[in-house]
């Protein structure tokens, strides 16, 4: 592999890009879950829903505050690396990303401050209408990047125009059919990780013997959640397939390691894929049920990478892996989810230690799902950055030199490390901790100070 | 070619969101350049309590500006972030350590220590960088079918430099003017005292950067400058100047705002005196607003998100310094 500024820009926009995703990821399905536990208190009333609330609100604050953070870095990415691409379809990427920006900064202006700082200033009502108001305000922000990255994978609602990029039906751009699978496919991934690390907590604590009543809340509701959720999951995950199979074959025929033409297809399960010798070495397989698998038909042709000319070819091994490791956590949650809620119908949930150990550990498996979906997706494209318009070797910014790139994400992977890291680690102090009594309001701590209002909580209750 | 009304409007709309950031987001990096000129532990928790409740309010407006260009003049945002790629890296690192020091300076056994440096040299990274794109700009950037043609380092030269060094003075300068007014006693009588040197130093830098411009750093873009200066330009430039005298004179007065008010008349005036120059270019020579105009469809499009979100934003803005208007000094991180 040759170092280009290419290559190297590439590696810093999935670095910065995939230590973003996890807050945002997290905090989608940390809103949700917090407008659910706060509705459960507003209508049943009983305590052990606030104190579970109130603990998450915490993580939810330091979450959204990384979030923030990183995210301002995204913004500025696709102009300093890739300002071709900018310049070029900026008429419609521009739009987009700036309506996700104003959405991001909306929530934050607005019902944000309410749920961090305005219990006792609203009615319980006015509050809990606030937090769903911010559980929409994530969805709408993940809407606008979905929207964004759909028409980089599918672009559609636009013409060229004296090598300008017009656009031309913007709700075919923001509502298309290929949207409306990919968002519900993102924002369920979001609950999904949020689901399980809310159960791995319950599970953490009862193996820990503490904070019995509310770890038997987040047990059951996130086993409960993850259990429901799962499966329709897995048929947004069906069609998100289907749209690749028709729209972007090449990505396909990547995911499924298929070097040549068949029909019917083969499965293959597990393989090494040799690029250069165009097969796969250790190869398990199926042969005949390919087709039935991805399409629901018995006798769909299925494409092979040798169909396309080998420029047009994405990498094969990142997809084909990132491909099966998300599926393989999606079967890891189902297993996991399913099996909990049995042993809560026979009331053996918190005291068989080996699933409550499996839960423990499965926290990051939301995580994982939805990076290496993203690196399917994405690595998958390749070699485009908009699908079939503009090659990603053409849009980086021409002026940029490999030292260039090497100081910025030399740069880039030192701070993060340090930043992340923290913010990771307070992350874990906050769970450690576990559920306290109530959260005080905090005199003069504005809405827009939400790791000072995690902070002020933590020193409140003594710690530090 | 004539920029359609919805460019200009757009056009309008960052250039308020520009003048907004420089002043709100000026005084508080100001603010963190000074607090890196002082040892007194008593001192620096007063002043980072004063801008804490207000700093990120104030650093969403450099977001508002990215995302607006992005939007509605994709051309810019990809000359200028292409031009200036070593800075914004420089300058986005440093508003993380900026942010983060707020929080994790309060973690440790102390507070302070790495945290604090982080504070200190980010504020002064961040003005800086933001002070040589200005400068840099006036120089002129080439430009080659719409795309920036130089180095990263065609930005750094003599003047750029100098406009750095200014702007860091100048932030200084608006956060000397925001402690006098919010922390009485003795950071006030500090801050003050700030004022006084900073105006000073302003003047000898600005001076400075003129002469370079005109001697060991001139170039097209500064020629083409100075040929559109009118008699406009040389009334902002007088009321820019009496501005900045009136704020070092103003520190004998009784009125505590009135440095601040004369810092960010000195702000006004130099920011209109840079537009109206450059107008209608947005890069100097080479891109006017109607050339690096999004096509209609796309500023149509983006219309909603400006009629409901920046009322929101500029409400927000205004209802959080209302709140804190009413003390002078907050009670943030004094340790409950």
């Amino acid at each position: 592999m040759e170092f280009d500024p290419v290559i190297l820009s590439r590696l810093q926009f999935a670095f910065v890009v995939s230590f973003h995703i996890i807050f945002p990821a997290f905090t989608i399905g940390l809103a949700a879950w917090l407008s659910t536990i706060e509705g459960m208190r507003f209508f049943t009333g009983k305590p052990v829903y606030r104190r579970v609330f109130d603990f998450w609100l915490r993580i939810f604050a330091v979450s959204f505050a990384m979030g923030v953070v990183t995210g301002i870095v995204m913004a500025f990415q696709f102009g300093t690396n890739w300002s071709v691409l900018a310049e070029k379809t900026g008429s419609i990427q521009g739009p987009l990303l700036g309506y996700e920006s104003f959405t991001a900064f909306m929530l934050e202006a607005t019902f944000f401050g309410v749920m961090l700082v305005g219990r006792q200033r609203v009615s319980p009502g006015f509050y809990l209408f606030a937090c769903c108001m911010v559980t929409l305000g994530t969805m709408f922000s993940s809407f606008w990047i979905l929207a964004n990255n759909t028409w980089m994978q599918v672009p559609v609602g636009y013409e060229i125009v004296d090598g300008r990029i017009i656009p031309t039906d913007w709700k075919e751009i923001v509502l298309g059919s290929i949207m409306m699978i990919r968002w519900p496919h993102m924002l369920l991934g979001a609950f999904l990780t949020t689901a399980m690390c809310v159960a791995a907590t319950g599970a953490w604590y009862v193996l820990r013997n503490v904070h019995r009543e509310e770890a038997r809340v987040m047990l059951h509701w996130g086993l409960g959640l993850a259990a429901v959720l799962i499966p329709v999951q897995m048929f947004f995950g069906h069609l998100a397939g289907l749209y690749v199979y028709e729209h972007q074959p090449e990505k396909f025929a990547a995911i499924e390691a298929r070097w040549e033409d068949e029909t019917p297809g083969s499965e293959v399960w597990i393989a090494w894929p040799d690029r250069e010798q165009k097969r796969n070495l250790f190869a398990i397989q199926t042969p005949g049920i390919g087709s039935l698998i991805a399409t629901g038909s018995w006798d769909a042709p299925m494409k092979g990478l040798e169909s396309f000319p080998e420029e047009d070819w994405p990498p094969v091994v990142i997809p084909f892996f990132g491909f099966r490791i998300m599926v393989g956590m999606g079967l890891l949650m189902l297993g996991i989810s399913w099996l909990g809620n049995l042993l809560r119908l026979r009331g053996r949930l918190e005291s068989n230690r080996l699933f409550l150990w499996g839960t423990f550990l499965a926290f990051p498996s939301g995580f994982i799902a939805v990076l290496t979906g993203w690196y399917t997706a994405e690595v998958g494209r390749q070699p485009w950055v908009v699908y079939g318009l503009l090659r990603t070797s053409d849009a980086v910014t021409p002026s940029l030199t490999t030292g260039d790139v090497v100081i910025s994400l030399i740069l880039y992977i030192l701070v993060y490390f340090i930043f992340v890291s923290f913010g990771i680690w307070y992350i874990y102090k906050l769970l450690r901790a576990g559920p306290m009594g109530p959260v005080q309001p905090v005199d003069g701590a504005p809405g827009a100070r939400p790791l000072a209002f995690a902070g002020d909580a933590d020193r409140r209750q003594g710690r530090d | 070619m004539e920029a359609s009304t919805l460019a200009l409007v757009w056009a309008g709309v960052i250039a308020f969101s520009i003048l907004a950031y420089v002043i709100l987001d000026g005084f508080d990096l100001g603010v963190g350049i000074l607090f890196g000129t002082t040892r007194d532990k008593e001192m620096r928790h007063r002043m980072i309590g004063s801008i804490a409740p207000v700093w990120d309010g104030n650093e969403t407006w450099l977001v508002v500006v990215g995302a607006s260009l992005f939007a509605a003049f994709p051309a810019v945002y990809a000359v200028f972030l292409g031009a200036f790629y070593l800075p914004v890296l420089l300058m986005l690192i440093g508003l993380i350590f900026r942010g983060i020091a707020f929080e994790f300076r309060e973690q440790g056994d102390e507070p302070g220590g790495l945290w604090d440096v982080g504070f200190f040299l980010g504020s002064v990274v961040v003005a800086f960088v933001q002070g040589a794109a200005v400068g840099a700009l006036m120089r002129g950037l080439p430009v080659t079918d719409g795309q920036f043609s130089g180095t990263s380092l065609t930005w750094l030269h003599p003047f750029p430099v100098l406009t750095g060094v200014g702007l860091v003075i100048g932030y200084a300068l608006l956060g000397a003017g925001w402690l006098r007014i919010k922390c009485p006693g003795a950071l006030r009588i500090w801050a003050t005292e700030r004022i006084r040197w900073l105006g000073i130093a302003l003047f000898v830098v600005l001076g400075a950067a003129t002469v370079a411009a005109m001697t060991v750093d001139f170039s097209d873009g500064l020629r083409d400058t100075a040929a559109r200066f009118n008699a406009l330009h040389a009334v902002l430039l007088l009321i820019a100047v009496g501005a900045l005298a009136g704020a070092i004179y103003s520190t004998r007065a009784l009125r505590t705002w009135l440095p601040f008010a004369l810092t960010a008349l000195l702000f006004l005036a130099a920011f209109a005196t840079l537009g109206t120059m450059m107008w209608p270019y947005m890069i100097p020579y080479q891109l006017t607003v109607a050339e690096a105009a999004a096509p209609e469809a796309s500023l149509k499009f983006l219309v909603w998100a400006g009629v409901i979100a920046l009322p929101l934003i500029l409400a927000y803005t205004i209802a959080v310094y209302w709140i804190f208007a009413r003390d002078t000094e907050t009670s943030y991180h004094s340790g409950d």
